[in-house]
């Protein structure tokens, strides 16, 4: 579950992380009013920043043409525009596609001057099996491009989970990043900070990037966590009620919501034969024999081991709101899952919803007699297909035979 | 011989009286395993009963050890407390623990996986179908069944069949087994970032089992495990091998953040993973419902 920036920084600033003064705004009202209050404790400059699960907010634009969901600005009235003209209104970046995100709060915020950007992130590393702190002198960028460009300027620090991070661990990093004399300490201070919330909070991923040298109180050089990502556990949510109030579904989509309400596994994409798999190994194996043949998948969708006919019925509703389905393809291999629950579940489906669609289907496994019975029963025209392999042509060939034809208009209205 | 667990391997089961745990000791039993005791802590003295099957219950897998003599467990209990349960299995010394229970935390599997290191217990899982080694009656019945998978697929045989998906190696399994090639043993690792046997941990024993004369390996996108096998492969394993590869027309970046592709040096996508196998000599199934006939060419 992926939260917001201003929710991160709050979760680092309770475990005593040098985060800057700032305050989430929902109005432009509000937006003033706490650029005022900042300004009036002595901060020289303010960023506005849009709100949204999505990295580019800087180099974003707005639908409507205004550049740039992060702006930097010295005055309260400043601010007030800024936030006006962010609030309500979609921001495009690298990140959120085409579409956009609609920016429902902006973080009102002191900005004082950067004078190094470097980055800072805790994560697993899947391969040693342990978390590790990576941390790089190049900040600021993405991280990705470091690594390709130059992969000798990311350190990474491995931590035995059950010793936990040690203060050496830290100075070591300091050291590396050339944060010594006076910020050898804070810097040690914030490596184990960091450490400390995604452990606490089970984070799976917390990424400080920026990380910045700033000019602190007298001039000296401070510490300053500028921007954050952070991605909490799924699985740990149970235990953090606290976090688990952080999630904001309007930064879902809104089809996999419904999905996760049926405890299906659903990601949109955007080919045009929607599958319908239990299992996700298998359920991405159809998507890969899809594209061999030469189709686009519209979907992943696992309806789990032990699937039952109210979710594979919710599974070809939400299917069946992606406008760019052309085809379905209904892949089961029923071990222990009952063949006949999906077979039934199938006809309960295209019976609700209308199906108008060529639907392919593929059963094998437990009970699959009476489930291909049942289909037949049914009186459905369903195309039935005996291996993966036949399934995945058949559906190539459907959708490309509707494909050819515009959606909705029934063939005798077409112009012969 | 087969690899972890042979038809006589005396097995528990951990969580009998949930309603998961209670279905599956059921099909194991019906499948010929010798299923011979159940662990819910406050249930001990009660009996499993299933046909002409009664299994004693304990409260603990100490007490269950030192009454039945079993070697191997089958973990079924809810994910809050299923790290505790694979601790209290090795603690009692279990030699093959096989965990089901999938949303385990990750904090949790960490300080496991850190705890099993120094001992001799092997983890297979969380998050996954289980093992089984098929024997010789109908159906393959007689064998050794811990977890979910359907034991009616498999055929005993001499491919050994290691995988992170559950459904994925069901119709591996199938397709072998259609095509009149039976299993050693199938293995499923599960698909959780923290797992405990990894695809080369299994590998190994598959190369130095004398009943095991081929190897299909199953894998995903994501983490490093598969280039691992790849490298040891290359090095070391004079048996033939078939893989598969899911996810190759995954969308990128979608379970983990970012960053999670560059610990792993580039590493993790279907691609990558196809090239170091591919390197290594191991044949490369072109689509899924082609992984046994893959494997049988070069038999």
């Amino acid at each position: 579950m992926n939260i917001h920036e201003y929710q991160a920084k709050q979760l680092l600033a309770a475990r005593g992380l040098p985060v800057p003064p700032g305050e989430v705004c929902e109005t432009a009202e509000q937006a003033r009013a706490v650029a005022e209050r900042l300004l009036g404790e002595g901060a020289q400059q303010l960023a506005v920043k849009a709100q949204i699960h999505a990295g580019g907010r800087g180099k974003g634009t707005f639908v409507d043409g205004y550049r740039g969901g992060v702006r930097l600005v010295r005055t309260a009235a400043e601010a007030e525009a800024c936030a006006r003209a962010m609030l309500g209104n979609v921001l495009v970046t690298r990140q959120t596609g085409p579409a956009g995100r609609r920016v429902r709060k902006v973080l009102v915020t002191a900005a004082p001057d950067i004078r190094r950007e470097l980055y800072a992130a805790v994560l697993l590393d899947r391969a040693r099996g342990c978390p590790v702190v990576m941390v790089s002198s190049e900040g600021g960028v993405d991280i990705e491009e470091v690594a390709a460009r130059t992969p000798e300027k990311i350190l990474t620090e491995p931590v035995d989970a059950v010793l936990g991070w040690q203060p050496f661990q830290g100075r070591k990093l300091a050291v590396a990043l050339g944060l010594t004399g006076p910020l050898l300490t804070p810097a040690a201070q914030l490596f184990q900070g960091l450490y400390r919330t995604w452990w606490e909070c089970e984070a799976s991923l917390l990424e400080v990037n920026p990380l910045c040298v700033v000019a602190g109180p007298g001039g000296a050089d401070a510490l300053l966590v500028v921007d954050v990502k952070m991605t909490l556990e799924d699985n740990a949510l149970f235990r953090h009620p606290d976090l688990a109030v952080l999630r904001d579904v309007h930064e879902e989509s809104p089809l996999e919501v419904e999905a996760s309400r049926y405890h299906l596994n659903y990601i949109k994409l955007d080919g045009n034969i929607a599958c319908l798999v239990n299992g996700a190994g298998l359920a991405m194996a159809t998507m890969d024999i899809v594209k061999h043949y030469g189709g686009e998948p519209a979907n992943f969708l696992d309806v789990g081991g032990g699937a039952t006919v109210e979710q594979v019925t919710a599974a070809f509703r939400i299917i069946m709101q992606d406008a760019n389905v052309r085809a379905i393809l209904v892949n089961i291999f029923g071990g222990i899952m009952d063949c006949d629950v999906i077979a039934r579940g199938i006809v309960a489906a295209v019976r609700e919803t209308g199906l108008s669609l060529p639907l392919v289907v593929r059963l094998e496994g437990n009970n699959v007699v009476a489930g291909r019975q049942t289909l037949a029963a049914a009186g459905l025209s369903v195309i039935s297909a005996d291996s993966m392999g036949d399934a995945a042509q058949k559906a190539v060939a459907a959708a490309r035979a509707r494909e050819e034809r515009p959606r909705d208009v029934p063939a005798s209205a077409m112009p012969s | 011989m087969a690899i972890l667990v042979q038809p006589h391997t005396k097995v528990l089961i951990q969580g009998i009286t949930g309603s998961f745990g209670a279905r599956h000791a059921q099909l194991s039993l019906d499948y010929g395993t010798r299923v011979v005791g159940g662990v819910t802590p406050g249930k001990g003295g009660q009996v499993f009963r299933h046909n002409r099957h009664e299994v004693p219950i304990f409260d603990t897998v100490a007490e269950a050890v030192r009454e039945t003599g079993a070697t191997a467990s089958t973990i079924f209990v809810p994910a809050a407390f299923a790290a505790d349960a694979i601790l209290e299995a090795a603690d009692a010394g279990i030699k093959v623990v096989v965990c089901i229970t999938e949303g385990i935390p990750v904090t949790d599997m960490l300080r496991v996986k850190r705890a099993l290191a120094a001992g001799r217990t092997r983890l297979i899982g969380p998050n996954c179908p289980g093992i089984v080694t098929p024997g010789e009656g109908p159906e393959s019945r007689g064998g050794c069944r811990m977890g979910i998978a359907p034991g009616y697929i498999h055929r005993k045989g001499h491919v050994g069949v290691v995988s992170r998906s559950g459904t994925l190696t069901y119709e591996a399994v199938w397709q072998l087994t259609c095509r009149g090639v039976g299993q050693s043993t199938c293995v499923g690792i599960g698909g959780d970032p923290v797992p405990g046997m990894s695809h080369l941990d299994v590998i190994k024993l598959f190369a130095e089992d004398p009943d095991t004369h081929a190897i299909i390996l199953i894998g995903e996108i994501g983490g490093s495990a598969e280039e691992e096998a790849a490298a040891w492969i290359r090095q070391h394993c004079r048996k033939p091998v078939a893989a598969f590869i899911a996810g190759a027309t995954a969308p990128p970046g979608r379970r983990m953040g970012h960053a999670g592709a560059i610990i792993s040096g580039g590493k993790g996508t279907a691609a990558a993973k196809m090239e170091a196998l591919r390197e290594a000599g191991v044949a490369i199934a072109p689509t899924p419902a082609e992984i046994a006939d893959t494997l049988i060419r070069l038999l």
